[in-house]
């Protein structure tokens, strides 16, 4: 088990958008999330990803599991396409970039400053990330928005690949992404209507 | 955190950084002062170690709101919280990159400045130590209110109004030292207090700041 959410319940500004969300990641196995627009799918994958508190329940991952990839990536406009992936890489621990490159096609536009980049090339280099970051447990926000489809075999291949050496995924997406996985649909644990308190938890947060 | 350092160094270097802004807002201070007063010498000797450091304030203030907000806006700030290094190590290097790209210019660059304001040729050594000792403190405490504003769009005003009361004592002590050492008196007092100042923001505001970041981006 590399990643387990009991009865968690998350909430963005103050609101509960999710409640009672369970489910558990084995290794090599990944949960695509599925639900309407404002269900609350980057809230939860932002909550696993440490980055805000859950409202009740509980995450149960290893210390620094976790590797999010948001629907920014994170990329410096006047650094080159190999300075952006090597500065995230030494942040990590210093894996070598030569695999990731390689992995999203990439090596063309070492060189490139990331201004210069299309955005689905940004895309491809904010997914190269991932796998310089050498973490089991990726929790990805719409990973495929804006790459073509020969990018999304690219995407999918790695998303294999990592699977395969025993990683994670758990991945927030419309579209089909091309190989198999459990699929988690977030309607039914909508937080009802009227259950949240709108100031109690930043009421705290500012005087507590 | 040195290759979190040098990138930030890289940026404020490379087109669209902020290198170079705080000093060309500091030169220009320094260059129309004297316009302004007018040309008698004494008293631009007096007022030269109050103007001097208030430019070097006013010219860190400038460029506060880059600390965290580019990050914030591309999405590298989410990163670096979820990355393995603490986010109250992420604040100190970010204003230890700040303090380079603007601080350590007007400190050496504050010493050619205090000509253009007749500064007692007693004063120039002083004003290097006191601009060393105290531009660091400028920065941490700058890193603190961007970290508590990181979040809102046009910050920047609300990021002044928090940093500059906080800056006061930095000012008070740092033209004293400036001003007693022009004069020929003893300095010891106002420059121990400021690296005292110093010494217990770099302490301390590291983690408020990250405290701020970490409400800041949930």
């Amino acid at each position: 088990m590399v990643l387990s959410v009991t009865d968690l319940a998350v909430a963005r500004g103050g609101l509960p958008v999710l409640e009672r969300v369970s489910f558990a990641l084995l290794p090599g196995e990944a949960l695509v999330l599925r639900g309407p627009n404002g269900i609350g799918k980057t809230t939860l994958l932002r909550t696993v990803a440490g980055l805000q508190p859950p409202l009740a329940g509980r995450i149960d991952t290893a210390e620094g599991a976790v590797a999010y990839g948001a629907h920014a990536d994170g990329l410096k406009a006047v650094l080159s396409v190999e300075e952006n992936l090597r500065f995230w890489a030494a942040i990590h621990g210093g894996a070598d970039i030569g695999p990731a490159l390689a992995a999203y096609d990439l090596n063309a536009l070492r060189q490139r400053s990331a201004q210069n980049l299309s955005a689905g090339q940004k895309r491809r280099l904010g997914l190269a990330r991932l796998l310089v970051t050498g973490r089991p447990v990726w929790a990805l926000d719409e990973p495929t928005v804006s790459l073509d489809t020969a990018s999304v075999a690219l995407f999918a291949e790695a998303v294999r690949a990592h699977l395969a050496a025993g990683g994670a995924a758990l991945i927030a997406t419309h579209v089909d992404l091309g190989f198999p996985a459990r699929e988690l649909d977030l309607a039914p644990m909508r937080a009802a209507a009227g259950t949240g308190d709108a100031f109690g938890a930043d009421f705290d947060e500012a005087f507590g | 955190m040195i290759r979190l350092f040098l990138r930030d160094v890289k940026l404020s270097v490379r087109a669209g950084g902020g290198f170079g802004l705080g000093l060309a807002f500091f030169l220009i201070v320094t260059v129309l002062v004297p316009f302004g007063v007018g040309p008698q010498s004494d008293i631009l000797r007096a007022i030269a170690p109050g103007i001097l450091w208030v430019g070097a304030l006013l010219s860190c203030l400038l460029s506060l709101d880059r600390i965290f907000q580019l990050d914030y806006e591309d999405g590298s700030l989410d990163l670096l919280a979820t990355a393995p290094i603490p986010l109250e190590a992420v604040a100190l290097v970010k204003a230890a990159a700040h303090w380079v790209a603007t601080g350590l210019p007007l400190v050496l660059a504050a010493p050619v400045l205090g000509v253009l304001l007749n500064l007692d040729p007693r004063g120039f050594g002083w004003l290097l130590a006191s601009l060393a000792v105290g531009t660091p403190a400028l920065s941490m405490i700058g890193a603190f209110g961007a970290a508590l504003t990181v979040g809102l769009k046009r910050g920047g005003l609300l990021l002044s109004l928090l940093v500059l009361p906080l800056y006061v004592p930095t000012l008070i002590f740092g033209a004293e030292t400036v001003r007693r050492g022009a004069g020929g008196l003893a300095t010891d007092t106002p420059l121990l207090l400021l690296a005292a100042i110093t010494l217990g923001t770099l302490a301390l505001l590291p983690f408020a700041a990250a405290a701020a970041l970490r409400v800041n981006l949930r």
